[in-house]
């Protein structure tokens, strides 16, 4: 074939030649390329791991302020006193012995230009790509009233630890009779049927322990995952212990006063006894201070490759991004941290990488051996995520043997997934 | 269940208060068909108006674009203690109104 030479791919001759005789003569004396993970939650720690896996050549480090990780999955079970703390915790032990450099330090800055990350203690951290898994954090100011020193009073239990232990030890203060109010916000939020799950935990305990108390949901939104599921749960279990006032009933918290106890909503006070406020949400910070957050507060990204569409060469996985029609959870984090990895690894290598079929799967406890779950399976479609074919939710009208099995199912899947990520 | 209203108990004269109401109503579109192919006939709301003490002070009206129990917010001046009246009106006859009063001081 003859290609006639002009300007343009007589210089574009010269670049290749240029890259091709000089650059990896220079990239070969070095590692395959330098990988910064922020965050080692489920999608960090999945993305950090499956990286080296992947590539042991790979520099990858992981910057986490804490060094133990506590697991919101299960935190419920905690809440309710059916599960001790201890089973939360996770370390990062194993993450290091693979040759991954663990940093337990804060990030606090990012320079996308430099490519280079500063944490709290002032060590940068060069990068040739970024992954970003902070989870959540709160919008504080769509909830007036309710800042840091309201969350001892008013605890949201959302991220887990000590606010976990702060919930149960208000429960198990709280006199026979009290009221329990769990304030929900509108999507997107972390693990959406969870707090459902927590209301439905909690029931177990008073009922268990203070059978005239009562759980008051006040909810931002009209309708939520499984209800059917749950509301025959609800039913079956714990009559009318569980109260639940929705969107168009009048729900939605608008500001609170920690003084008083009072959580307000559009149409009315309540002054209960304990109140587990869980307010609307955000992408962890350390994302908009990477540029990478949108004015919905959250990161959109290629589903494909995870990249930001905001800043180049930053990678977002886990609750923090816009997954489209994926559901903000540990398993979603998880499979987009892998399959984030496998696109930063082609990438690398200059291949387009392929596009990712995730699964999302959602278990959710309402008593002890009563158990459910949701799975869904997503692929990119344009710009986002969609569900696609193949999904399933438990059967509504199902024997209690189901139930159990899929109780204990739960038990299993969780200890897979932590020994996936940290074991 | 009943309409949602919220309006302030009490307030001072001249003060600027925030209404808000919230009725219960399918909106059916009447754009809708039902698996055998036949049109969903339309019943929606169609106005609502609000009287402070007898004179009307905020009316909107409805369309079959405004979702199912419609959610209204408006803001009037608080000038004298007495009564908020609240209207409802849609197809099919449909009316529904609900009332609350206020101290101004």
């Amino acid at each position: 074939m003859n290609v006639p030479v002009t300007r343009r791919n007589a210089v574009l001759g010269i670049t290749v030649a240029a890259t091709s005789l000089i650059v990896p003569s220079i990239l070969r004396a070095q590692s395959a390329g330098r990988i910064v993970v922020i965050g080692g939650g489920f999608g960090g720690a999945a993305c950090a791991r499956a990286l080296k896996r992947a590539d042991a050549r790979l520099q990858v480090t992981l910057i986490e302020p804490n060094k133990t990780f506590i697991s919101c999955p299960l935190s419920n079970a905690v809440i309710a006193g059916l599960r001790q703390m201890e089973a939360q915790q996770f370390g990062y032990d194993k993450l290091a012995a693979e040759g991954i450099t663990i940093v337990a330090q804060a990030a606090t800055a990012i320079d996308t230009q430099k490519r280079s990350v500063t944490t709290a203690d002032g060590t940068a951290f060069g990068y040739d790509r970024l992954v970003v898994s902070p989870g959540i954090d709160f919008q504080i100011e769509a909830l007036p009233g309710y800042d840091a020193a309201a969350t001892e009073k008013m605890p949201h239990a959302w991220k887990a630890g000590a606010q976990t232990l702060l919930l149960r030890r208000q429960l198990e203060a709280m006199a026979e009779g009290g009221t329990v109010a769990i304030a929900i916000p509108a999507n997107p939020s972390r693990c959406p049927p969870a707090p459902y799950e927590r209301a439905s935990l909690i029931a177990h305990y008073l009922k268990t322990n203070k059978p005239r108390s009562k759980v008051l949901i006040l909810d931002a939104k009209d309708s939520f995952s499984q209800q059917r599921l749950f509301e025959t749960a609800w039913k079956e279990l714990y009559g009318d212990m569980i109260e639940r006032i929705a969107l168009s009933q009048g729900g939605r918290v608008t500001s609170v006063d920690p003084a008083t106890m009072t959580i307000v909503t559009e149409f009315g006070n309540y002054t209960p006894d304990v109140a587990n406020v869980i307010p609307p949400q955000r992408a962890g910070r350390i994302a908009e201070i990477a540029g990478a957050t949108d004015a919905t507060g959250w990161c959109p990204i290629d589903p494909v490759s995870f990249e930001s569409k905001l800043v180049p060469n930053v990678h977002v996985v886990g609750d923090a991004c816009l997954g489209g029609g994926i559901p903000k959870s540990a398993s979603a984090a998880s499979g987009q941290g892998k399959a984030c990895a496998a696109a930063i690894v082609a990438l690398l290598a200059g291949r387009a990488p392929a596009a990712p079929r995730l699964t999302g799967v959602c278990y959710n406890t309402v008593a002890p051996g009563y158990g459910f779950s949701l799975a869904g399976n997503y692929q990119p479609k344009g710009d986002i995520f969609a569900e696609v074919e193949g999904g399933a939710t438990s059967p509504v009208d199902a024997p209690r043997e189901l139930r159990a099995r899929e109780a204990a199912e739960t038990e299993r899947w969780f200890e897979t997934i932590t020994a996936d990520t940290f074991g | 269940m009943p309409a949602l209203i919220n309006v302030p108990a009490k307030a001072k004269r001249g003060d600027v208060i925030e209404i808000r109401t919230l009725t219960s109503h399918i909106m059916e579109t009447g754009f809708r068909h039902t698996a055998d192919g036949k049109l969903v006939p339309r019943d929606i709301i169609t106005s609502f108006i609000c009287r402070y003490n007898g004179a009307e002070v905020f009316r909107a009206d409805l369309f079959p674009a405004i979702a199912a129990n419609p959610y209204l917010s408006f803001f009037t001046v608080a000038r004298e203690s007495g009564k908020f009246e609240f209207e409802w009106i849609g197809d099919n006859g449909y009316s529904s109104t609900a009332s609350t009063s206020i101290m101004v001081e």
